[in-house]
This record gives C-alpha cells, sequence and structure tokens, in this order.
C-alpha cells in the first residue's frame, strides 16, 4: 500500500511538470518505478477512506482562511515597514497545540510562520515556541488562543 | 487576461519591495525574517498568478500549481529553520519582552 501511494504522488508530480501525453506516461512510470524502490521506507503516506474528505476539507475550508490570513499578514508588514517608527514590542512566546501528528504540527507551524507578525523558531512535543512581532496576551493560554486559535480548530477536524 | 495579468505582476513586484525594504529597516534578526517571508509568500504567489493569467494553457498552469505548492511549503520550514540557527548561535536580540525558549532551558 505504500508502494503505491508512493507511486502515485511521484507520477502525478512528474506528469504535472512534464505534460499528459503517452511517451511522458510511460518514461514517468519507470521513473517514479526506480524512485520508489529507493525512496519507500523514508516516505509514510497512509491513506484510508476518510482521504478524500480530508483532502476537500483541507482544500476548501483551510486554503480560503489561510490565504485571507496570508494578504492581512502582507498588509501588516506593509504598514510596519513603511510607518517611519517601526512599532515593535517583541518576544518569543510558548503556545500549546492539541495536534498529535508530525504532519498536522507542520502545517500549524507552517500557518503560524506565515500570518501577521509571528514567526514559528521550534516544535518540541506539544508545544511550539513563537516569535511575535506584538507580544498581547499575558499568560501562555491567551497567547494560544490569539496565535494558534483560527487555525487549530480547522486543522484539528483534518489531521489526527 | 493580460490587464489583470499585468495587475497580479505590478502587486508581486510591490510585495517583493515591500519584503527588501523591511529587510533593510527592521531592527533585528527575527523581525527581518518575519517581513522577508511574508512578503516574499505572497510575492511570489501573486507573481506565478499573473504568469498563468499571461498564457493560461493547462501545461503552465500545472507547472505553476506544482511552484506554489512547493513554496508554500518551503518558505516558512526555511525561515524556520534561519530562526532557530539564529537562536541557537546566541545571536538573541536584546529588545525581547518575554523569552519562552530561555525559560525553558531553565527549568
Amino acid at each position: 500500500m505504500k508502494y503505491v501511494t508512493t507511486f502515485v504522488t511521484l507520477l502525478l508530480i512528474y506528469l504535472l511538470l512534464a505534460g499528459f501525453t503517452v511517451n511522458e506516461v510511460i518514461l514517468g512510470s519507470i521513473v517514479s518505478a526506480i524512485l520508489t524502490i529507493i525512496l519507500v521506507k523514508y516516505t509514510d503516506f497512509r491513506i484510508n477512506w476518510k482521504f478524500p474528505i480530508k483532502l476537500l476539507k483541507f482544500l476548501f475550508i483551510y486554503i480560503p482562511v489561510f490565504i485571507w490570513k496570508l494578504i492581512l499578514a502582507n498588509l501588516d508588514v506593509a504598514r510596519r515597514v513603511l510607518s517611519p517608527k517601526i512599532p515593535l514590542n517583541p518576544g518569543i512566546v510558548k503556545v500549546k497545540t492539541e495536534l498529535k501528528g508530525d504532519l498536522g504540527k507542520l502545517t500549524l507551524a507552517n500557518s503560524i510562520t506565515l500570518t501577521p507578525g509571528t514567526l514559528s523558531i521550534d516544535v518540541e512535543d506539544q508545544y511550539i515556541f513563537v516569535h511575535t512581532v506584538d507580544v498581547k496576551g499575558k499568560s501562555d493560554v491567551e497567547n494560544t488562543a490569539n496565535i494558534a486559535g483560527p487555525f487549530e480548530k480547522i486543522l484539528g477536524g483534518i489531521f489526527d | 487576461m493580460t490587464i489583470a495579468s499585468y495587475v497580479f505582476l505590478i502587486i508581486g513586484g510591490l510585495f517583493y519591495l515591500l519584503g527588501g525594504l523591511g529587510v533593510l529597516r527592521m531592527p533585528d534578526t527575527f523581525n527581518r525574517i518575519q517581513a522577508g517571508t511574508k512578503a516574499t509568500t505572497l510575492g511570489a504567489f501573486s507573481i506565478l498568478i499573473g504568469v498563468a493569467l499571461a498564457n493560461p494553457v493547462w501545461s503552465w498552469i500545472s507547472k505553476i500549481i506544482i511552484i506554489i505548492v512547493f513554496i508554500i511549503i518551503s518558505n516558512p520550514i526555511g525561515s524556520s529553520a534561519i530562526a532557530k540557527a539564529t537562536y541557537n548561535s546566541k545571536n538573541i536580540p536584546d529588545n525581547l519582552v518575554q523569552d519562552a525558549l530561555k525559560e525553558r532551558g531553565e527549568e
């Protein structure tokens, strides 16, 4: 099963880059098969019947929120950069996450990096250490709600 | 279509400009990384969408989707790695009002 998912992923990437013609499908299959044999021990794709639903949720609930936050983040950067005296109150805070899987934590940390005024530095067990431009909350709980809150809810429904 | 593509290209260029300004103007490493990461991610998106609109054929769009996916994954990971390396090299700015990583070391 692991072989099949790795093979399909590699072939899909190959075909998206090379184009859908008969020649490319044959060559892509050969290349993907060789790469699958080499890479399979490093990959961990576990796909079950819930996968399509999760993918749809990811595409239609998470991505729009993410893009919106990314645009907000850029306007925030623009505002800070263009103001004569840069408004800063920086600090490193600890954010607690309920997500268990590595992929979920990775997505959450990436989302935090690309949202306004935050940059994730390190992940350790259930905590993400985040550098923020403007420390608002007084306690870890408050900071968690401010920084990870909106994404945590959405990602909790998608990843374990 | 061409006009929309130009608009996206110009927006992308503007965000890159802002990112560069941010890297120049921010006072310490972490804030510079922040400005650089966000501005370049959206700037790259915008420019790639502009390129896709300039010639909307499937062979271009599919490649651009792949590029966007790789940028969305690799850009924040790269900045996190730089930030972590900055912290581990003890090159910590003195304007932090709170430092949870330091508290972790003391526990």
